[in-house]
């Protein structure tokens, strides 16, 4: 079915002078859609051209909608010869295929060339007619909405979360073609460009279809990647998890019969399952692959590695059964799934019951050309079998899911390493089964087919009795203090997957949990810590040597699991060293180069209250006989205590003290004990398999029996931490810091560094790589330094190895500003670090002010006495009222479930009856929104430039996302033959990467927008080469374009605004106080 | 173990005030480093040199790509390749077209050609300002120049418009372009102890006063030239020293006025003749280029020499200015009362900001 796309070309301005003669240019554009092309006229001696064009109609397939994207070109006239192109711009039109985003595009696009970069700017208006379409069989997937972030979008509900969805296409890279020898640059990177975004869109079109078949209408946590691999070809693939989203203001009514249920849930006794279930029968967890031969590639699997802290414990009675139960409705639900994946890093209070550890599997591969594109037949399979891998780890950590799952590649030559990893968890059932809507973060998860072969909402209701049940059942578990359970673990204590030492949990004394936990997501919202969480980083480099074909694969697949091993040790040294005991956002990337190894692990160590207080590290020489050798330990060993102490100061770790006699539950193991002595009895069987659980053993006592070791210590050591008042995490919010002011820089920082090739050991390398990242932290926190006090949000590095002797580190990360007077207590309450990710009930009671609140916005022009209160109330400290309900209410939820029930069911009801303004709202086109937001914002008040903020993050402090408009995926590539000229490699790629944000910013404020969030820079590949005067570099970034409204803004506007049924669920909050 | 590339991008482009001062001031990237080290940068953030060495080449490598910009200020606004908020951009744009003291008064009033360029080396061993500075200093006047020399409306509003500079800077590019266009002679060594302030503070009141534009809004050039109908007519003021009874009427006038006001009234009244003719000859002069030039030296060896070595007190000069003006409209046999006043308002200003040591 047939769509209407409508281009028309307004003006262009700041063109390039094309003709030396009369210093000016004679401008024209050809817009081209498909195979369609339609030409303006040309404007004659001017660099500022009015072409003020009709409008352009292309009748297309959905289908093409989707997979095109619109070519926009600027050509320069010219009589006698052929015209030259000034520059193009790429319109991506999906966000204008579904309803609930941007309408039109309109604004002013830069004219982007390959060889020139950025020359001028042409302003275009883009809109579509679509015909709704009822064939069945058809092949476009319009209308499914795509998010690059890893949670529920915030103006969203799930109703259902579907599980793993994930495509791939391959092709022939225009780059390595024949054709390429005789063609210009130009048109080579042109088209080069034009088929990523082409694949981009049939990629995205076959993933959409894959979701309707679903019975979804989202993807969240989409995650799409290139592997530019030479000669065999180009791979595009994406990995995302489907779901059912609702659209918070038009389901604000719901049925009064949904909340029932959940009440009961919350307030139902502790009962114990009455069932005994199944126990998972895997106890072996060390699955080592087997290197295969698939029909034509030769491949190397490598090793399983699962991460947990560990140590090693008896058995309690309570917990294995209601496990058990737990495991079998769970499994029963997701082992429908082929893959019970999830890309998501945060999650809905509740959701996650247990948390098993990483888990991750890599596989070396060689490179074959590609030699049917429509079958890309052995790419499927490659990842096929390393997510059965990470399925399997999964099981035998006893969990039915992987949450925080990711896919990536390194290639180099023709050798590819492939590697997934997430988190094993396993997730409540009652989200699984359970029908009922409470609050717009929760999901329900729906994957029985039996229940669900029609529509999600009639088997739901089916379901409620079940669900009932289960709930009661599971009642135990809801009962516990809230912030512990997730670290409880999945697995049977009996037929422990490893050897892992177990205590019980250290908030709840009911359930066991392991001294150390590793995971790839967010701190869950609900999880307690104590003070404030930092990056910890572990760098390896290994040297290898050059090979070819198998004989390299075979290396590198034998390195692989001594690297991951080392990079486990030095992630546990470090983490001991900062006092804490567990890891999130963990992400270990390998790289490989022609002659090394690089591997970087990055995560967010935070002191989680239910885990046991780390030991410190102790040292042990080797040759305990030599007196002044004794001396050096005994120094070394001081020397980590100290920083053990420093850094528990600084961090704010001050666990409170808790007599174990005190608590009298039958800890099994005294955890007093002679180290020493447990790691060597320990350490007797471990060797043959490959097993990161460390337990005590390792990271306790640090043996220091060659140079090596000393090496090791001492790098430990070098670490230092980021200067006073700055702190960095990688993960969305920073543990133990809610209080964020508005500020936030987005940056990309990227460095090259050449080795010197004489002697390169392990060692220098090694030291050499971690200045290199250690450096780079320090240049970040001198260039910040001005935004003090201030935390480095989601920082995240990505190291290649483009050339023999050249490493490459780029970081992106969004410093973030804090109040450092106004920090609220954390260790009081549980769920206060839900703030920022607004916990469920707070999101539902904002949601609707927010929108009664765009609605006056709308009607009271932007004054300046409202930017004076607000700058008054930002001034006098007074966290935004928003905020701070959401903290009373929040702490004050767990002592009175009732009670919340009950502001929720006023809220519910209190939106009902707002609907009315929430749907003006919606008809509003984006176009006036992002502008009246652009208008209002007090930063850009007089500037004729909107400003778009950019942040990893999906959150944007201080403000509220009240639209999402679609995403954002860009491909660019920006070649030099004039090095030199341009400022060298640095002046190249510093211009190259701000031209790319401005080419972002410049979509999103056509789309209407303010803001991207979850942008990511997925890659940065750069080449050079100086002698030839030549560089290249590849960029692609994604994100989601957004409208954001400060919370200050709407709070003076709702303020102002008697607006009535706002007032009573505001003081439902405030009465919580 | 070097950096082969080493760069920092924000979304919103970080600007180091200090830093960028450096930049202007032509420092390079080692030198400004160290002047860096010596503010103590370090001992205040626990940095290595490296970070320092690595933060000003990003700052001097975004300045360098702003550069571009900065020579059209408007497209500094609508740019899309840096985002950099109103208030950052009208300071890059104010610092960048802000002047040396010293430089200024080397080059005003000189042609803005190639040749002076050249001379640009001379200019920066004497008066200590870095090459590279002069240089941007100079190309900005020039750049100014080129596009207001022939614009309707008001110079000063012209500039604004068109280099988004801030009110005060933009009237002294007024003054900058003012003298350059009519080349007045400020470089003689009696001239040396004007300073910018008084020159930009006579060339506004010339603007205001003796241009096309001060009679008529709406022609090519109003503020750049002197009104030559003006100065033709200017002629017609030399009757006040040529009629003989017109000039003793006028000194009797002002003698009367002013005895036993002024300290130096003896020297006034022996010196009244001699004062009177050399502005009046001033004006009747001004038709010829070569002595619009002169003029400042003019002001200075026929009124303001004189009048210090007979050490005139700055307020016997006012009060005898304003009584010199104002007791022509008591002579009756002179026609030209509007002129005089144009003339002599303008003048009697100039003087007294000149009159200093």
């Amino acid at each position: 079915m047939p769509g209407k796309l409508k281009v028309k070309i307004v003006a262009g301005r700041h063109l390039p002078v094309m003709d030396r003669a009369s210093d000016l240019t004679d401008a024209f554009v050809e817009v081209k859609f498909g195979n369609t092309t339609f030409k303006t006229d040309v404007y004659n001696k001017s660099l500022n051209p009015q072409w003020n064009s009709e409008w352009f109609k292309f009748e297309v397939d959905d289908e093409d909608l989707q997979d095109e994207p619109l070519q926009i070109t600027v050509l320069d006239h010219d009589t006698y010869s052929a015209n030259d192109a000034i520059g193009k711009v790429y319109i991506d039109i999906d966000p204008l295929l579904y309803s609930e985003a941007a309408t039109v595009i309109s604004g002013w696009f830069p004219i982007y060339d390959t060889i020139h970069g950025i020359r001028g700017e042409i302003n275009v208006v883009v809109k579509v007619d679509l015909f709704n379409d009822l064939n069945r069989f058809r092949q476009s997937s319009c209308g499914v909405k795509f998010f690059c972030t890893t949670s529920i979008p915030k103006c969203y509900q799930a109703v259902i979360i579907h599980g793993f969805v994930e495509e791939l296409v391959v092709n022939e890279d225009p780059e390595y073609q024949w054709i390429d020898r005789i063609r210009t640059p130009r048109a080579s990177n042109e088209a080069r460009q034009r088929l990523i975004s082409l694949m981009s869109g049939e990629l995205q079109r076959k993933i959409g279809l894959k979701v309707l078949e679903m019975r979804g209408n989202a993807v969240v946590g989409y995650l799409q990647c290139f592997d530019l691999e030479g000669e065999s070809g180009l791979v595009v693939r994406a990995i995302g998890t489907a779901c059912t989203l609702d659209k918070l203001s038009s389901t604000a009514a719901f049925l009064p019969a949904c909340n029932s249920p959940s009440k009961e849930m919350k307030e139902s006794p502790l009962v114990h399952p009455p069932s005994h279930g199944c126990r998972s029968t895997h106890n072996s967890p060390i699955h080592t692959a087997t290197g295969s031969r698939l029909t034509q590639n030769f491949s190397v699997s490598v090793p399983t590695l699962i991460y947990t802290g560990m140590g090693s414990g008896s058995a309690g009675k309570e917990g294995g059964p209601f496990k058990a139960l737990l495991r079998q409705q769970t499994q029963s639900a997701l082992e429908q799934r082929e893959f019970p994946f999830f890309t998501l890093t945060a999650f809905p209070p509740g959701f996650l019951v247990h948390v098993g550890g990483v888990v991750s599997a890599r596989s070396v591969k060689l490179l074959d050309r590609i030699h049917n594109p429509d079958e890309p037949e052995t790419r499927d399979a490659w990842w096929a079998e390393i997510r059965q891998e990470i399925k399997s780890h999964a099981k035998a950590l006893g969990c039915h899911a992987v949450v925080g799952y990711s896919e990536s590649t390194s290639i180099c030559e023709e050798v590819c390493i492939l590697s997934a990893s997430g988190t094993a968890a396993v997730l409540n059932p009652r989200f699984l089964q359970d029908g009922t809507v409470e609050g717009c973060l929760e999901p329900r998860l729906s994957w029985q087919p039996g229940f669900f072969s029609i529509g999600s909402e009639k088997g739901e209701v089916d379901f409620f009795p079940q669900s009932q049940d289960s709930s009661s059942l599971l009642g135990q578990e809801e009962n516990l203090p809230a912030g512990c359970g997730f670290c409880h673990i999945p697995y049977d204590e009996l037929n422990m997957p490893f050897p892992a030492h177990l205590t019980y949990c250290y908030s709840c004394r009911k359930q066991k949990v392991p001294d150390v936990l590793f995971t790839t997501i967010d701190l869950p919202t609900d999880a307690t810590v104590i003070g404030k969480g930092c990056l910890i980083q572990a760098r390896l480099c290994r040297l290898k040597k050059k090979a070819q074909a198998e004989a390299n694969a075979t290396a590198i697949s034998n390195l692989l699991p001594f690297m991951e091993y080392e990079v486990h040790t030095q992630l546990m040294n470090k983490l001991k060293l900062k006092g804490m005991n567990a890891l999130f956002g963990l992400r270990i990337q390998i790289t490989v180069g022609e002659n090394m190894l690089m591997g970087l692990a990055s995560a967010t160590g935070v002191y989680l209250t239910a885990l046991p207080m780390p030991g410190g590290i102790q040292i042990a020489g080797k040759t305990p006989n030599d007196g002044s050798y004794e001396q050096h330990i005994s120094h070394m060993q001081k020397k980590i205590n100290d920083t053990i102490a420093k850094n528990k100061e600084l961090y704010e770790i001050n666990p409170p003290e808790i007599p174990e006699e005190i608590i009298g539950s039958p800890i099994p193991e005294p955890r007093q004990r002679s180290r020493l002595l447990r790691s060597q009895s320990e350490s007797s069987d471990e060797v043959i398999e490959l097993d990161l659980s460390h337990g005590k053993k390792d990271a306790f006592v640090l043996e220091i029996d060659d140079t090596d070791a000393m090496e090791d210590v001492h790098s430990l050591l070098t670490d230092v931490p980021p200067p006073s008042g700055f702190y960095s995490c990688n993960t969305e919010i920073m543990p133990g810091i809610n209080n964020w002011t508005s500020e936030i820089q987005m940056f990309t920082s990227v460095r090259v560094s050449r080795l010197s090739n004489i002697n390169l050991t392990n060692q220098t390398l090694n030291k050499n790589f971690n200045d290199l990242c250690e450096n780079l932290l320090k240049s970040l926190y001198f260039k910040l330094r001005s935004m003090i006090p201030c935390c480095l949000c989601h920082v995240n590095f990505t190291v290649s190895l483009p050339e023999d002797e050249l490493i490459q580190v780029t970081v992106t990360a969004v410093a973030i500003t804090f109040d450092k007077h106004q920090a609220v207590q954390t260790t009081k309450t549980h769920v206060e670090k839900s703030l920022q990710r607004a916990s469920t009930d707070n999101e539902e009671l904002l949601q609707f002010p927010l929108e009664l609140c765009t609605d006056s916005l709308a009607s009271h022009p932007f004054s300046p006495a409202k930017e004076h209160l607000e700058s008054a109330s930002s001034n006098s400290g007074i966290p935004a009222a928003q905020r701070a309900t959401s903290i009373d209410y929040s702490s004050f939820a767990d002592r009175c479930n009732s009670w919340i029930e009950l502001i929720k069911l006023k809220a519910q009801t209190i939106r009902r009856g707002s609907i009315k303004t929430t749907v003006s709202v919606e008809k509003a086109s984006p176009l006036t929104e992002g502008h009246f937001r652009q208008r209002s914002a007090p930063a850009c008040a007089n500037s004729t430039v909107g400003v778009v903020k950019m942040t990893p993050l999906s959150f944007i402090p201080g403000a509220k996302i009240t639209k999402y408009l679609g995403i954002i995926n860009m491909f660019f590539i920006r070649e030099t033959t004039s090095l030199r000229e341009e400022g060298g490699v640095s002046g190249f790629l510093h211009a190259f990467i701000a031209e790319v944000f401005a080419m972002v910013r410049a979509h999103v404020a056509a789309l209407g927008g303010n803001a991207v969030v979850s942008y990511i820079m997925k890659q940065c590949v750069f080449m050079e080469n100086p002698n030839k005067n030549q560089a290249q570099c590849l960029i692609n970034v994604s994100g989601d374009a957004v409208i954001f409204v400060r919370e200050s803004e709407l709070e003076i506007i709702s303020a102002q605004q008697p607006v009535a049924s706002c007032q009573p669920a505001c003081s439902g909050g405030e009465i919580a106080t | 173990m070097t950096n082969e590339l080493d760069i920092f991008v924000g979304n919103t482009t970080l600007i180091d005030e200090d830093v960028y001062r450096l930049w202007l001031d032509g420092y390079s990237v080692n030198d400004a480093v160290g002047l860096r080290v010596r503010s103590g940068i370090l001992e205040q953030t626990g940095a290595t040199a490296g970070v320092l060495q690595s933060d000003t080449m990003d700052h001097y490598r975004t300045f360098h790509m702003l550069e571009r910009l900065l020579h059209t200020p408007p497209k500094l606004l609508h740019q899309l390749v840096f985002q950099i908020p109103p208030s950052r951009q009208a300071l890059l744009i104010e610092r960048y077209y802000a002047f040396d003291e010293a430089f200024v008064r080397e080059v005003l009033g000189k042609k803005l050609s190639k040749g002076t360029k050249k001379d640009l080396d001379d200019i920066s061993t004497k008066t200590g300002v870095t090459l590279k500075s002069c240089r941007r200093q100079f190309d900005n006047f020039k750049r100014v120049f080129k596009v207001v020399e022939e614009m309707r409306g008001s110079l000063a509003g012209n500039i604004q418009q068109h280099f988004l500079l801030s009110d005060r800077l933009a009237r002294d590019y007024a003054a900058v372009v003012f003298f350059a266009n009519n080349r007045f002679e400020t470089g003689k060594k009696k001239l040396q102890y004007l300073t910018f302030g008084d020159l930009a503070f006579c060339a506004e009141l010339m603007i205001q006063n003796w241009t096309p534009g001060a009679v008529d809004s709406q022609v090519d050039d109003m503020d750049v030239d002197l009104d030559k109908e003006f100065l033709q007519d200017l002629k017609e003021l030399k009757v006040l020293v040529a009629d003989k009874d017109l000039l003793d009427l006028h000194k009797s006038l002002v003698c009367t006025a002013l005895r036993g006001k002024l300290s130096v009234f003896p020297e006034m009244e022996a010196n009244f003749k001699n004062l009177s003719r050399g502005l009046v000859n001033i004006a009747s002069k001004l038709t010829h280029t070569k002595d619009v030039r002169d003029l400042f030296v003019d002001l200075v060896e026929k009124f303001i020499e004189p009048c210090r070595s007979d050490r005139w007190p700055l307020n016997d000069v006012r009060l005898f200015l304003n009584q010199y003006s104002a007791s022509v409209h008591s002579l009756d046999g002179f026609r030209h009362q509007a002129l005089w006043d144009r003339y002599m308002v303008t003048l009697r200003s100039c003087l007294l900001r000149m009159y200093h040591d």
